[in-house]
């Protein structure tokens, strides 16, 4: 990939409010150069999503987050791929990784309360006929997601005027 | 009180600075541009250098002019960046701060009476140390239409039989100013006609964008005759942990090494064993700073020029200078208004000598997102002055 588009990369990752005549002057480069690895990027899925870090605790809204892990027999021929997919089309899933180590798949699953999420295991995920076993984690709380400190910790030290 | 006060401290005005500080402070929700150092911390492994050695029980004194690997990776760190060698044993001093090798340095070298020659607009705090060694400070104004550099016309013009030190800081604090060595040569030529002592603060030095630094002491025939300063404040955004170094000829080390250990003995261990990780093993988030600076300086030097402010571009450091003659205001009027009515702090270029006056050092050391909203406010600011 070429310098442009991993710089490109990084400041939008920063943040994804940025205009292209803003990412122009930040990298020196014209709006046009910028558009197009933008658009280039998008195309390769590369860029897969613009989204927003949110943090939910501060917001009223019941929200429980469980990292799943799940034990699995893979297929002949397929491995976990076809389980995995199995996993992950469904809506409560957030996100699926095949990992080394301990289990096989972590699943991150989204519901409005532990109920909801205790239902989606037992009557969805645990029934899959290659699944061997489940450990369900609940998130107690987020600190820190996707390089984002959540608590205001991180405030500018330095003095308003120094020379 | 002030009657038992040395007549040389109590003539010494107060910062003017301490000014923009106090109504900054006092002023709500203001963005300020006013920030002489990085925004970034330190970096986590040259912290956890620190706290290693701490844990290990590392709190004693060093030997004077610092340990002797810190001295050794700077001495390898200047010749590999800037091609100037020096020998680690008796050509560098570690010290507390660049600040307190350049008052050093002006006290191992000045007598009364001996003139200081200093570029202007400069760090601040260049003539008030000037005058505590004793010496004259005498400035000599730089130009914007020369992007502030130093013309040898104009050093020479102030060349007096007492000329005797000159104060170089390019990059430039406030400025962003810089000299190429082709901008070097005929100053260094004038140097060695009138037998002048550079004190090249390179503070800034891995601050430039575009071309790099060239150091003073690296000219033919100017190693001899220059005290290198720098430090490790703004490359590796370590401003609090005051870490300095000076080197030169092994006799004018020699003499501030004397000041040294009967003023503060050494710098201290914690920070020279951050410092030695920084030099080791800090490169490359460095440069990762360096690029964040660029990318800002652009953003900052569009922005003035878009709202009509006449800004040359910095080549070094993480200052703009723009213009505000246009708005018919001095600096001083300027900054006090634009922080009460515009909540932007920004600092007055006359507090910085010759030539600054009708400028404003504005700091990029801030995150995009504030540098947008800071230009925004100025840009309001500016509004507000032409409707009345």
């Amino acid at each position: 990939m070429n310098e442009l588009k991993l710089k490109v990369l990084e400041l939008l990752k920063e943040d994804s409010r940025r205009s292209v005549p803003q990412l122009a002057t930040l990298l020196d480069v014209t709006e046009e150069q910028v558009r197009r690895a933008v658009a280039e990027l998008e195309d390769e899925k590369v860029i897969v999503k613009y989204s927003t870090v949110v943090n939910w605790s501060k917001v009223d809204e019941e929200k429980v987050i469980a990292l799943i892990e799940v034990q699995i027999t893979p297929e002949r021929g397929r491995g976990f791929d076809a389980i995995a997919e199995r996993i992950y089309l469904y809506p409560e899933v957030k996100s699926v990784y095949l990992m080394s180590g301990a289990y096989d798949l972590l699943v991150e699953v989204e519901g409005k309360n532990l109920k909801e999420v205790a239902s989606f295991v037992s009557n969805k995920l645990s029934p899959l006929d290659r699944v061997l076993s489940t450990k369900t984690n609940f998130i107690l709380k987020k600190y820190k997601q996707d390089g984002t400190i959540f608590e205001d910790r991180q405030d500018d030290h330095r003095m308003i005027v120094s020379p | 009180m002030k009657d038992f006060l040395a007549p040389i401290v109590r003539d010494i005005p107060p910062s003017g600075i301490r000014r923009f500080f106090d109504l900054a402070s006092g002023s709500k929700d203001v963005i300020s541009l006013g920030v002489g150092e990085p925004d970034f911390v330190t970096p986590w492994h040259v912290r956890d250098a620190a706290v290693v050695a701490l844990e290990r029980g590392r709190t004693t004194y060093t030997p004077n002019a610092g340990i002797p690997e810190l001295r050794e990776a700077i001495a390898e760190y200047l010749d590999r960046e800037f091609q100037v060698s020096y020998d680690p044993a008796r050509e560098v001093l570690v010290t507390i701060g660049g600040s307190e090798a350049i008052d050093l340095a002006l006290r191992a070298l000045v007598s009364p009476g001996d003139e200081v020659l200093v570029p202007e607009p400069c760090y601040i705090p260049y003539i008030p140390i000037t005058s505590l060694s004793g010496g004259t400070p005498v400035s000599i104004e730089t130009y914007a239409a020369d992007q502030f550099k130093l013309r040898p016309d104009l050093l020479k013009a102030k060349l007096t039989p007492r000329s005797k030190v000159l104060i170089l800081c390019y990059p430039s604090n406030p400025t962003g100013g810089i000299m190429t060595y082709e901008d070097w040569l005929p100053i260094a030529k004038i140097v060695e006609e009138h037998d002048l002592i550079v004190i090249s603060d390179e503070i800034y030095a891995e601050l430039t964008y575009g071309s790099k630094h060239v150091s003073f002491a690296s000219l033919p025939g100017m190693k001899e005759r220059t005290i290198l300063v720098s430090g490790f404040s703004k490359a590796f955004a370590m401003t609090g942990w005051r870490m300095g170094y000076a080197c030169g000829h092994p006799d004018l080390i020699g003499a501030m090494l004397k000041i040294h250990q009967y003023t503060v003995m050494c710098a201290p261990v914690m920070g020279q064993v951050a410092a030695l990780e920084a030099l080791k093993n800090g490169m490359e988030e460095k440069d990762r700073m360096v690029d964040s600076y660029n990318q800002r300086r652009r953003l900052i030097v569009k922005g003035f020029r878009e709202l009509g402010l006449q800004c040359h571009e910095p080549q070094g450091a993480f200052y703009a200078f723009p213009s505000i003659q246009s708005t018919g205001m001095t600096s001083e009027e300027f900054c006090v208004r634009l922080i009460s009515e515009g909540k932007v702090a920004a600092v007055p270029g006359h507090i910085f000598g010759a030539g600054g006056e009708g400028f404003i050092r504005c700091s990029y050391a801030r995150s995009v997102s504030e540098l947008l909203e800071a230009l925004e406010r100025i840009g309001k600011f500016l509004e507000k002055c032409k409707m009345v």
